[in-house]
């Protein structure tokens, strides 16, 4: 492969030398020095085809459990890993909420309230774009959102604002020979991420394909409600491939989308000015509008939120599915993956080799849907 | 100082010029004004609701708002075609019709710009694309050199004419060294603001009706038949409605001007037909859906059908000069080469863009009343915002306005 590239190419980092398994502390490229004699061979990935499905099972068993001991809202805000200094950071933000609701759950004269209700829709208002923010100030709009939040509805969110992690690169693989067409991911998304209720906003579209007829999408049906898995038929989902070069953030006047460092293509709710050209320009069919005021009942609202993820949005702006950030960047698998009955979804890090992710990549015969179209999904699909 | 009293005195003198005229012109006036009212009614409604209230959904996000303001992209850069001549080949002949024309774009571009506001999610953050405060995506969307674009194009479109119309207002002659330059400038720029526009969507390769590289070309080839089309038939009102002197030559180069864009745009469309029918692909699958629609739905039928014979007929009566010299037949021609245009390149470019859709489904679109009132008051705003410019600078090239009552120049009543 060339340096130059006539279009764009996902780097996997595959290619990458590794700093420590071409050279070694003599500072010699090419055998020699005599250390390298000890190491074994690579011979690929360890798993096995029969590994990878006791894992996958594994997996779902997993999940199944930790559904039965659901960690309640306390342990969620509280069992978290964080450095001192984010420690601190965080308790400080929480004191000053906290000092702040106290005072006004105190405070005789309701007008302190309309005051800083106003003086918080002001700052979100005039504030800048969130790409370009400083630590600081991410983290004082989302203290504004939470504050904001409990000013209204008199209940408490979490929201984060988690950055990437380096040497992470987040990627998703669909078993179709697994798919049975039960939507629970489907479900599993508009309840984790709040999306709008009134309309059915939903992110991934499961398209039913009659056998023998090959991918047939113009055919297919992707609003069925009949059961499943229906005789002589197959199923294919579809979301946000988080591409790694996206027509979407391309096109988007404002910077108000795009590409993060571990490979998620977020949006600023705040800064979208709602043109819908990214729409325009995705060849997926995976982005949504929010053609009125999205509407979540308040007993449904999912509090533990991310800033750039499923935090609740307003009217005339952009959504995706964003492999579920607030989840996937504390370690989890995002919401589809794990609401999953079948196995069909994986996800995880590409940039591990020991990933499942990885395995299947190496493994099975996988493909992407319109890869002449040069925009690298991070989504591949694959059957048993 | 003197300038600035002078300036002064012109705003004054034309807004009480505005302000009166014929029980026509304030009929008329008061029409524009209703409509403007019922189309800002109804933007309230959209502003309270969200766009959920027009036709619009996820499958076909862009409508009506998009197809008028592509098409009066088309219409503001045809005011090139009599600027050309007029000031850089010294054509004489064009020097009434030119301030008419660049009022035209003004009012086009007025219009275009209220088009993308109505069409935006969030209209209270669009500061967030002004550059220095917000940020601007520049030079990789394609929206963003538009708004530039668009932007400048009002602006040279603006200074020109009141640059002039100021020194004949004082009754001075307009130095061609100042203006000729900036001419020369919204000549290059008319074309930019209409191959930029065809650019936003030829960009996509999501979407392949649009992903052809016709499709800048054939913007062009419409834009300077429709444009002038419309020029001709404001020059016949205006030659009706007041006295301001319009020589048949003139009307006669316009439709000149007309008939050749027309033909050009008639062998594109040809070729476009071509391309997507002899050897048809997946992606001739938007044109299928135009012409003779997908899985029986048909919407955009009745609109194709009417656009392609009007086209072809304007086309080939404008071609004979007999016809053409005729003048009824000559405005009866831009009419229905004006209504074919604006379906073929609004409704008809860009809904079918969305059908069928990435994944092949399809999802018609129709708009709602709200949308049609919205665009209805657009176009009424444009069309009072034209007879206000138009009514001012016929004032002051006829001598009704002057400041401090100098006489008429010569020159002009040449």
């Amino acid at each position: 492969m060339g340096d130059k590239k006539k279009w764009f190419q996902l780097d996997l980092g595959l290619n990458k030398k590794q700093p420590n398994a071409g050279t070694c502390g003599c500072g010699k490229t090419s055998g020699g020095c005599g250390s390298h004699a000890a190491e074994p061979p690579k011979t690929g990935h360890a798993i096995s085809s029969a590994e990878f499905d006791a894992a996958v099972e594994q997996e779902l068993t997993q999940e199944t459990m930790v559904g039965q001991t659901r960690k309640d809202g306390f342990q969620q805000v509280f069992d978290v890993k964080m450095d001192r200094r984010s420690a601190f950071r965080k308790l400080t933000a929480s004191l000053l909420v906290g000092a702040g609701a106290v005072h006004t759950s105190c405070s005789v004269t309701a007008g302190e309230e309309t005051k800083e209700k106003a003086q918080l829709d002001w700052e979100e208002q005039f504030k800048g774009n969130y790409k370009l923010m400083t630590e600081e100030e991410k983290q004082a709009t989302v203290d504004r959102l939470v504050r904001s939040y409990q000013l209204r509805k008199k209940e408490n969110i979490k929201m984060t604002a988690t950055d990437a992690s380096k040497d992470v690169l987040f990627g998703y693989a669909f078993n179709i020979s697994k798919c049975q067409g039960y939507m629970d991911c489907v479900s599993a998304c508009v309840k984790e991420n709040n999306q709008d209720r009134n309309s059915e906003m939903q992110y991934i579209r499961i398209h039913e394909m009659k056998d023998g007829e090959g991918f047939k999408f113009n055919e297919a049906d992707d609003n069925y409600y009949h059961e499943v898995p229906a005789e002589g038929h197959f199923y294919m989902g579809t979301q946000c491939f988080h591409c790694d070069n996206p027509p979407c953030v391309e096109v988007c006047p404002v910077e108000a989308t795009w590409r993060e460092e571990d490979g998620l293509v977020v949006i600023d709710y705040d800064w979208c000015i709602g043109c819908r050209y990214c729409m325009a320009a995705c060849p997926y069919d995976g982005r949504r509008f929010n053609w009125s005021k999205p509407e979540v009942p308040e007993e449904e609202v999912n509090k533990n939120q991310h800033y750039l993820g499923n935090r609740l949005r307003k009217k005339g702006v952009m959504e995706k599915c964003t492999f579920c950030v607030q989840r996937s960047r504390s370690g989890k698998d995002p919401a589809c993956v794990e609401a999953c009955p079948t196995g069909a979804r994986i996800f995880g890090n590409l940039l591990d080799p020991d990933s499942t992710i990885r395995w299947v990549l190496e493994n099975k015969q996988v493909f992407r849907l319109k890869e002449d179209l040069g925009t690298e999904p991070k989504f591949w699909y694959f059957m048993d | 100082m003197e300038t600035v009293r002078a300036f002064r005195s012109m705003v004054k003198d034309s807004l009480g010029y505005i302000t009166h005229g014929s029980k026509t012109y304030h009929i008329w006036m008061i029409f524009l004004t209703v409509i403007m009212l019922i189309g800002m009614y109804c933007y309230s409604i959209q502003l309270d609701e969200g766009l959920s209230v027009t036709g619009m959904n996820d499958r076909v996000s862009w409508g009506l708002y998009i197809s008028n303001f592509t098409f009066l992209v088309g219409v503001a850069a045809a005011a090139v075609m009599l600027v050309m001549p007029t000031y850089v080949l010294k054509d004489i002949d064009f020097k009434q019709a030119v301030l008419i024309g660049e009022g035209l774009a003004v009012a086009a571009l007025v219009m275009c710009l209220a088009f993308v506001v109505a069409d935006m999610g969030g209209p209270s953050v669009l500061w967030h694309m002004i550059p220095g405060i917000g940020v601007f995506n520049f030079p990789n969307s394609m929206l963003a050199w538009d708004v530039i674009v668009l932007n400048g194009y009002l602006f040279i479109n603006i200074t020109i004419p009141l640059y002039i119309l100021f020194r004949h207002y004082q009754g001075k002659e307009a130095k061609s060294k100042i203006y000729v330059p900036g001419s020369i400038l919204s000549v290059l720029w008319a074309v930019g603001i209409h191959l930029v526009t065809a650019f936003l969507y030829e960009g996509l390769q999501a979407r392949p009706f649009w992903n052809n590289a016709l499709l800048g070309p054939r913007f062009l080839a419409s834009a300077f038949a429709a444009g002038p089309a419309l020029i001709i038939l404001v020059l016949a009102a205006i030659r009706k409605f007041s006295e301001f002197k319009i020589e048949n030559k003139t009307i006669s180069k316009i439709a000149m001007i007309v008939t050749v864009a027309a033909q050009i745009n008639l062998i594109m469309l040809v070729s476009e037909l071509f391309k997507e029918f002899y050897a048809p692909t997946h992606h001739s699958e938007s044109a299928y859906y135009l012409f003779f629609g997908l899985e029986g739905k048909t919407a955009l039928l009745p609109w194709i059908w009417t656009a392609i014979p009007l086209n072809i007929l304007a086309t080939v009566l404008l071609t004979f000069h007999k016809l053409r010299n005729n003048f009824k037949v000559l405005y009866f021609c831009c009419f229905i080469l004006f209504v074919a245009i604006w379906i073929e390149k609004g409704f008809g470019l860009i809904v079918p863009g969305f059908i069928p859709g990435p994944y092949g489904k399809i999802a018609e679109y129709t708009p709602t009343w709200i949308e049609i009132w919205v665009t209805l008051g657009i176009w009424a705003m444009g069309a009072f915002v034209f007879t206000m410019l138009a009514k001012t600078s016929i004032g002051i090239e006829l001598g009704k306005l002057r400041y401090k009552k100098k006489k008429v120049l010569e020159s002009e009543t040449a």
